[in-house]
C-alpha cells in the first residue's frame, strides 16, 4: 500500500495557533516593538536598539524595586508554605468538620484583590482599625503610613492572609490522596508523629508543594493591586514592588519604551527562577 | 511470641445491628497457636481484611476481646501490640534508603545504633536485599518493596506475630512463588506466628499448615488443606476449595437420600442423625475427584448423559447431566473417555451431607 500524504491535517492546528498567536506571541511582540524603539507618534519613531534595556538596567530606582520584590517574595513563601502546611495538618478530614473549614479556609480566596486592599487598610487603622487599634493598646505606635516597617508587616500579613489558604487547599489536597496503609505501617513501625509527617506525608505533598511554591513566587512576584490599594507604594517608595514601578513608568510618566524593556526583563526574572526552582527540584528527585 | 485468641469476637461497622448480616464478623472463637504458619482463605468482602485489622489494632472490635497469651489487647493500639503487619500494596518510605526503611522500627523504639546494623544486615541478607541497602526504597520494584515492608516486621525482636494481608496481590506470577517460598522459610527460621489472608486457595496451601475458610463473616472451617479437601465441613468451602469445586444436588431424606427417580445410600446412622435435627431436605456434595465414572456399564451405577469433556492437559474434566443438575467429574488421563453415556456412582465415603450448609456427620466412637 503507497502512502498517501495528505497535509491537510495541518489546518487542524490552526485554532491552536491562532489563539496562541492572539493571547500570547502578538501581544508579547508589541512590548518587544516598543523596547527597541522611541516612538513619538505612528509616524516619528526611531530604532534605539538596547538603549531603553541599557537605561532599565541601570536605573538603581528598579535595583531597588527589585530587591524588594525579592525580599518580599520570599518572606511570604517562608511563611505561607509552612503555614499552609500546618493549616492542612490541622484540618479535619471527615464529617461536617472538613467541609466547614474547606469554606472557611477558601473565604479570603473569593475576595477581590482590592476589596483586600481596603479591608486590610482599614484593619491596620491605629483608631478604627481592629489590628492597628489592637497594636496601639500594647503600646505600640503602629502607623503603617508612616512607618516603613509597618508598612511592610501589614503587607507580608495581608498577602500571608490572602494566600496561605491557596497553599493549604493544595496541601489538603495532598494529604487526602495519601492511602490509609502508609499511616497503619506507620503506628505498625511505632512511628513517631513527626516521622510520620517526615518521611510519609513531606515526600508525599512534593508534588503539590512544587505547584504551591510556583503559583506563590510568581503571584506574589508580580503583586500589585493590595499594596497599590493599601499603603500606595509608601511609605517613600518602601513598599513600592516592580509591577508598581513598572506602571508608573508606563502610565504615570509614559515612558512606553523603557516600560517596555522593564516587562520583557521582569518577565524574564519570573521565567528564569521558576525554571532554576523546577529544575533543581527534578534533578533532586531523580537523584533519589 | 504469641497465641492470639479470639473470644467472642464480632464487628459491625453499623451502628444498630439488628440481623447477621449487619457484622462483617459474625460471632466467632479461634485460636491462632504460638508459631504457627495459618492462612486466612475466603473470598473478597468476607471480613478476612477487617479481622487481620483487629488482630493488629487498627480496628475495635465492636463486641468480644482479642487475647495474646491470654492477655486481653482491645485496648491496645497497635503499635502497642508488637505485631507486624505487611499490606496489599507494598509500604515503603520512599526517600529512605533500603538501610534506612529496614532499621526504621528500631530507631523508632531507640535501639543503639551498631545493634540496628547488625539486626538489618542480618534481615537483608535473608531477604536477600543485600546489595540494595544503600538504593532508595522508591525505586525497588514490587516484590522488592513487598520484601522491604516484610523486613521492617522481622527486624523487631519483640514482634509476635506478623498478619500478611494479601502481599502478593501485585506481584508477577513467577516471583510470587519464589516469595512465597522465602516466606515458608522465614516462618522456620524465625518461628513467628503468621497469618496470611488471601483469597488464593493455592496460595493458602503452599504457605500455611492450617487454613481458616471465612465465609460471610465466619470461619465456617479451620483446618488442614487436606481436611478441607476431603472433608469440607461448610458448602462453600467444598465450593472454593478444589478446582472445580465440590457437586451439589438437593435430595430429599427417607430410608435413603432421594434425588429424582435416583436413590443414594444413606448410612443409617447419619439417618438417625438426620432425623434427630428434622432435616428433611439436604444438600449431597461430592467433589469431582472422588465421583467414580466406570469403563462400562454397571448394574449398581447411575447412568447419566454426557454433555462434554474438557482436556486440561494432565487430566480431563467430564460435565454430565444428572437428573437435569450439571456435574463434574475428574477423569486421569489413562482413563477411558465415555461417550454420550457414562455410568457413574458416588463412594459413600465421599458423599457429604449438609443441612443448612453446613456439614453433618456422624461422631466416630472409635
Amino acid at each position: 500500500m503507497t502512502k498517501v500524504e495528505n497535509n491537510k491535517a495541518w489546518w487542524l492546528v490552526l485554532p491552536v495557533f491562532l489563539i496562541v498567536a492572539f493571547s500570547a506571541i502578538i501581544p508579547l511582540m508589541t512590548v518587544v516593538n516598543y523596547s527597541v524603539q522611541d516612538i513619538f507618534d505612528p509616524y516619528t519613531r526611531y530604532f534605539v536598539g538596547t538603549e531603553w534595556f541599557k537605561q532599565v538596567m541601570t536605573d538603581s530606582r528598579l535595583h531597588d524595586a527589585l530587591l524588594r520584590q525579592f525580599l518580599f517574595s520570599f518572606t511570604i513563601l517562608l511563611i505561607e508554605i509552612p503555614l499552609g502546611i500546618a493549616v492542612a495538618l490541622m484540618m479535619p478530614t471527615k464529617g461536617r468538620g472538613a467541609s466547614l473549614s474547606l469554606i472557611l479556609v477558601a473565604i479570603p480566596l473569593l475576595i477581590p484583590w482590592n476589596v483586600v486592599g481596603t479591608i486590610w487598610q482599614i484593619f491596620g487603622r491605629a483608631d478604627i482599625g481592629l489590628f492597628g487599634a489592637m497594636m496601639a493598646k500594647l503600646g505600640i505606635n503602629y502607623n503603617y503610613a508612616s512607618e516603613p516597617l509597618h508598612a511592610w508587616l501589614t503587607v507580608v500579613l495581608m498577602d500571608v492572609w490572602h494566600w496561605t489558604p491557596l497553599v493549604a487547599l493544595l496541601c489538603y489536597s495532598g494529604l487526602r490522596a495519601i492511602p490509609e496503609v502508609y499511616y497503619q505501617a506507620a503506628r505498625i513501625d511505632k512511628a513517631s508523629r513527626w516521622a510520620v509527617f517526615r518521611y510519609i506525608q513531606l515526600p508525599k505533598l512534593t508534588n503539590v508543594l512544587i505547584i504551591g511554591v510556583l503559583l506563590r513566587f510568581m503571584d506574589s512576584f508580580m503583586i500589585y493591586t493590595e499594596p497599590f490599594v493599601l499603603t500606595g507604594g509608601g511609605p517613600g517608595t518602601s513598599t513600592t514592588f516592580l509591577s508598581q514601578s513598572l506602571v508608573q513608568q508606563a502610565i504615570g510618566q509614559f515612558d512606553l519604551g523603557p516600560a517596555a524593556a522593564f516587562s520583557l526583563v521582569y518577565f524574564l526574572i519570573i521565567l528564569l527562577v521558576c525554571w532554576v526552582f523546577y529544575t533543581t527540584i527534578m534533578h533532586m528527585q531523580k537523584d533519589k | 511470641m504469641a497465641e492470639i485468641t479470639l473470644n467472642a469476637l464480632a464487628h459491625t461497622y453499623s451502628d444498630n445491628p439488628t440481623k447477621p448480616e449487619d457484622y462483617a464478623i459474625r460471632q466467632m472463637q479461634h485460636v491462632w497457636h504460638q508459631g504457627g504458619a495459618y492462612a486466612l482463605l475466603g473470598p473478597s468482602g468476607c471480613g478476612k481484611s477487617t479481622l487481620l485489622n483487629i488482630i493488629s489494632g487498627l480496628l475495635e472490635p465492636s463486641d468480644g476481646e482479642v487475647l495474646f497469651d491470654g492477655k486481653r489487647v482491645n485496648e491496645l493500639k497497635p503499635e502497642e501490640r508488637n505485631i507486624a503487619q505487611v499490606f496489599q500494596f507494598p509500604v515503603v518510605y520512599d526517600t529512605m534508603t533500603v538501610y534506612d526503611n529496614l532499621a526504621f522500627p528500631l530507631r523508632n523504639i531507640g535501639v543503639p545504633e551498631h545493634k540496628i546494623r547488625s539486626k538489618v544486615l542480618e534481615v537483608a541478607e535473608i531477604l536477600e536485599l543485600s546489595d540494595q541497602l544503600k538504593r532508595k526504597a522508591k525505586g525497588l520494584s514490587a516484590d522488592q518493596k513487598q520484601k522491604v515492608s516484610m523486613g521492617r516486621g522481622l527486624v523487631r525482636d519483640d514482634v509476635s506475630a506478623i498478619l500478611f494481608d494479601e502481599p502478593l496481590t501485585v506481584i508477577d506470577p513467577q516471583l510470587k512463588w519464589k516469595l512465597r517460598r522465602k516466606l515458608k522459610q522465614i516462618h522456620e527460621q524465625f518461628n513467628i506466628t503468621m497469618v496470611y489472608v488471601t483469597h488464593d486457595q493455592l496460595e493458602a496451601s503452599t504457605f500455611a499448615d492450617k487454613i481458616a475458610v471465612m465465609y460471610q463473616g465466619q470461619i465456617v472451617q479451620f483446618g488442614t488443606p487436606r481436611e478441607l479437601f476431603e472433608n469440607p465441613a461448610h458448602t462453600f468451602v467444598g465450593y472454593f476449595i478444589g478446582s472445580p469445586g465440590m457437586n451439589f444436588f438437593e435430595a430429599s431424606v427417607s430410608d435413603d437420600l432421594h434425588f429424582g427417580e435416583h436413590q443414594i445410600a444413606l448410612d443409617p446412622r447419619l439417618k438417625s442423625r438426620l432425623d434427630e435435627i428434622g432435616a428433611d431436605t439436604v444438600t449431597v456434595g461430592i467433589r469431582p475427584e472422588f465421583v467414580h465414572v466406570w469403563d462400562g456399564h454397571n448394574d449398581d451405577a447411575f447412568l447419566v448423559d454426557v454433555d462434554f469433556v474438557e482436556d486440561l492437559g494432565t487430566y480431563k474434566i467430564l460435565t454430565f447431566n444428572f437428573n437435569g443438575v450439571a456435574m463434574k467429574a475428574r477423569l486421569s488421563e489413562d482413563q477411558k473417555v465415555p461417550q454420550e453415556k457414562a455410568y457413574i456412582s458416588f463412594p459413600e465415603q465421599w458423599t457429604k451431607v449438609y443441612w443448612n450448609e453446613f456439614l453433618v456427620e456422624v461422631e466416630n466412637h472409635d
